[in-house]
């Protein structure tokens, strides 16, 4: 191809062996084919349109859902828009999917290190739940806590009480709710300036610890004034800044508190269920990969078995584990979709309803799939950001 | 001098001193074998007293044809009794054939079928079955007897379980003129759908697959994009999404005329889903070969065409197996998400039979029996993996 690209002998080859020629007629092809297809399905779909004596549009999110949803995170009711109905299911999979991944981590470290632990029964334990998990279909999962756990509980009259301040019947989770007084600005305010000081005394003590100077007071300090802070705010706001209530059982069910339904109660279960078996390989995984004799020389220094694992085996382990606890993430995200086995409005279930409802499926799906799409691609980001401050910095 | 009495020293060896290094190392470790070790028991004792009692396996045994072949006919029911031969015979050769990684794979096909036959013996689905599922697990002992003597080329065989699934495909739906009456794919259910759509799901999206990962590292700016747009697209959302495209979009797309079978149209969609995943494990394959290899092959003279096919192709494949067989585990769980566009597939089916007012109550016995199945044909897949990992050597760089 070398010899095509030397301008005096390029007439030589002829036409159709001219590499570079062939290059462009190639990726013309493919181009035209793709686009091809695309007009093809387009006039079809125009044509079904047509028939149906349906448009094509975003306008129906104006329009009144006229549907309930028993979770919403936002005041809504039936006669608000399809537009903050769809709101509603993305506010909805963002939060099952933020509280999910938290617990999940928790959990998954959990299982990696009992996978690991030198205690025989407690390994066999870990690893026999990790392949009992991983080898059945999360769907099954989630109708079987959903169907056999959580709508076997017993009826709001008799509901369990954890600690008399939440309740778990079989309507949901009932938990002590809080909302903000007159107060809570000036302790917001002394909660900023917490995590500012946080922020600024880092920053100092990294650049004085380049310059060789003692950073261990400066650090000190920082954390008094980010622990004590909130704590003064809270007093200097006067009245408590947030009202905290607790559910109490009425006539019929629970009022004050929050109510987090049965579907979500399930649906967060079984995701975190089905990811920590996932992410306890992963950490297996990281952990394993450390060197041994990282471990050996930690421990001939004369760390303690706790310092061993928080200030060696884990900040190496961890960059092993973030590439693909990532992937985790981003499962756990998408799997969440499967909330309308349980009856939990996400962003899925609710635009299947929009679809039935509005006959435009089309309109639907691509702000769905483009939700979706947008809440990984920003899942990824964050994650790369932190995957890169974890890294070794090589040369 | 007096003598000085010492205790022996702590056995290290035999049972007792297996138990001491691994459950009661400390005080806290013994704490903790102790308080484990009486729940897994009240476990045990609790949901053994269950099944062995009170749980009703009647709803299983006597609803086994529609878990097995769903609304399928039972007169045609042969034929799929029949079209099992096919992979338990093509099981067998292989495992002679290639030994180890196929063995197991065959003893599990061989085992579940055993199994299989000895629960149609408790269901009305007749002798029939019994027989047919016991010869089939049979066939398999039998055919690795004759492979292993046989010793059959390995590309022969590759080419008989190539062809194997559209013979099955026939077998199974019938063809129209012939003794073979068609039956509708909407009567196809159960672990028949389930097994199907994951075959056919794994045989589609590999070529599909290797094609985008290759695409994505292309030298054509075109073609990269557009593979690398294709595969991040579908990465970035849930599978129940691209089944709800196929399901009620893709009509939208195709001529009035068109008339695109719903079980076809899942088939598809899990296969395009299943496309971008096997290119990025491929992707991940492509760029484990040393550049030295491509450079090797252009030296030689071969073209790109040729370097990829016979140079790069066959070893980032054998790389990227383990990791592919994976993601079939994950196929073939993935498969239940139909349940969501209305298939009657292994899941759906169970939850069609718990709808029936005698099956009232048996909900764990049904959900039970459904986990088994999968639980069998994951874990035998991924024990698969990991000796086929151990195989290649591909963890231990």
């Amino acid at each position: 191809m070398a010899v095509a690209s030397r301008g005096g002998r390029a007439r030589a080859v002829p036409l159709w062996r001219d590499v570079r020629v062939l290059r462009v007629a190639a990726q013309l092809v493919v181009v035209l084919a793709v686009l091809l297809l695309i007009a093809f399905a387009a006039s079809n779909f125009a044509t079904a349109m047509e028939e149906r004596g349906l448009g094509f549009g975003f306008s129906f999110l104006g329009r009144q859902a006229g549907f309930e949803i028993d979770d919403s995170l936002i005041p809504f009711s039936a006669t608000s828009s399809y537009g903050s109905a769809f709101l509603v299911g993305l506010l909805n999979t963002l939060f099952v999917s933020v509280v999910g991944i938290i617990l999940a981590t928790i959990l998954g470290i959990g299982v990696g290190v009992a996978r690991l632990s030198p205690n025989w029964l407690v390994s066999r334990v870990a690893a026999g739940y990790v392949e009992l998990i991983r080898n059945t279909p999360l769907l099954l999962q989630l109708i079987v806590i959903f169907f056999v756990v959580f709508l076997q509980l017993p009826p709001v009259q008799e509901s369990v009480a954890l600690g008399s301040v939440a309740f778990l019947n079989q309507r949901g989770l009932y938990v002590p709710g809080a909302t903000p007084t007159d107060g809570f600005a000036i302790w917001l305010g002394f909660c900023v300036a917490a995590i500012a000081t946080v922020v600024i005394t880092r920053m100092v003590a990294s650049r004085r610890d380049d310059a060789g100077r003692p950073v261990r007071r400066l650090r000190t300090m920082g954390l008094v004034a980010a622990l004590g802070l909130p704590v003064i705010g809270w007093f200097a706001a006067g009245a408590s800044p947030l009202a905290f209530e607790l559910p109490v059982l009425g006539r019929f069910n629970f009022s004050g508190g929050v109510e987090l339904s049965t579907g979500f109660a399930a649906l967060l279960t079984g995701l975190v269920i089905y990811t920590a078996a996932f992410i306890g390989e992963v950490v297996r995984g990281g952990i394993q990969a450390v060197s041994r004799g990282q471990l050996e020389a930690a421990r001939a220094l004369g760390l303690s078995e706790g310092q061993v694992l928080s200030l060696v085996i884990f900040p190496q382990a961890l960059r092993i584990i973030v590439p693909p606890l990532t992937s985790q993430y981003l499962n756990l995200t998408k799997n969440s979709s499967l909330a309308i086995a349980v009856g939990y409005s996400d962003l899925f279930k609710i635009g299947q309803t929009m679809s039935n409802q509005t006959g435009q499926p089309v309109p639907v799906i691509i702000l769905v799939m483009g939700t979706y799409l947008v809440i990984s691609l920003a899942t990824s980001l964050l994650m790369n950001f932190y995957n890169r401050r974890v890294q070794v910095i090589e040369r | 001098m007096t003598a000085e009495t010492l205790t022996p020293p702590a056995t290290t060896i035999g049972p007792i001193g297996w138990l001491r290094a691994n459950l009661f190392s400390g005080p806290v470790s013994a704490f903790v074998t102790v308080l484990v070790g009486a729940a897994l028991v009240w476990l045990a004792i609790q949901v053994g007293g269950w099944a062995t009692a009170d749980a009703r396996w009647s709803v299983v045994t006597d609803n086994l044809r529609v878990f097995l072949i769903g609304r399928y006919p039972g007169d045609l029911a042969w034929r799929i009794w029949l079209s099992l031969a096919i992979p338990s015979v093509l099981a067998g050769l292989s495992a002679g054939a290639f030994g180890r990684t196929t063995r197991t794979l065959a003893v599990t096909l061989s085992a579940v079928q055993a199994l299989i036959a000895i629960l149609i013996a408790f269901s009305p689905i007749g002798i029939l079955g019994v027989v047919a599922y016991a010869a089939n697990a049979a066939a398999v002992w039998v055919s690795y007897a004759v492979g292993r003597r046989a010793r059959i080329p390995r590309r022969v065989l590759a080419g008989a379980w190539l062809v194997s699934l559209p013979i099955t495909f026939v077998l199974i739906a019938g063809f129209r003129g012939t003794p073979l009456t068609p039956v509708g794919t909407n009567e196809w259910g159960g672990l028949l759908l389930t097994v199907l759509l994951a075959a056919v799901g794994i045989v589609l999206s590999f070529p599909l697959g290797v094609l985008l990962a290759l695409g994505r590292r292309s030298r054509l700016p075109a073609v990269r994009i557009l593979s690398t747009g294709y595969i991040e697209l579908i990465r970035g959302v849930p599978l129940v999404t691209i089944l709800f495209m196929a399901d009620l979009i893709l009509p939208l797309f195709l001529p009035g005329g068109w008339q695109l079978d719903r079980v076809a149209r899942a088939m598809g969609g899990i296969s395009l889903f299943s496309a971008a995943y096997v290119a990025e494990n491929v992707r991940g394959g492509l760029q484990s070969i040393p550049s030295g290899q491509v450079e090797a092959a252009q030296a030689l003279g071969l073209s790109g065409v040729q370097t990829n096919i016979s140079i790069v192709l066959p070893q980032a494949l054998r790389a990227v197996i383990p990791a592919n067989v994976g993601l079939f585990i994950s196929l073939l769980k993935d498969t239940t998400l139909v349940t969501i566009i209305g298939l009657l597939e292994l899941l759906n089916v169970g939850r069609a039979v718990l709808g029936q007012p005698e099956s009232l109550g048996a909900r764990m016995e049904v959900y039970l029996f459904i986990a088994a199945v999968f639980f069998v044909l994951c874990y035998a897949m991924s024990q698969a993996s990991y000796r086929l990992e151990r195989q290649l050597g591909v963890g231990t760089r």
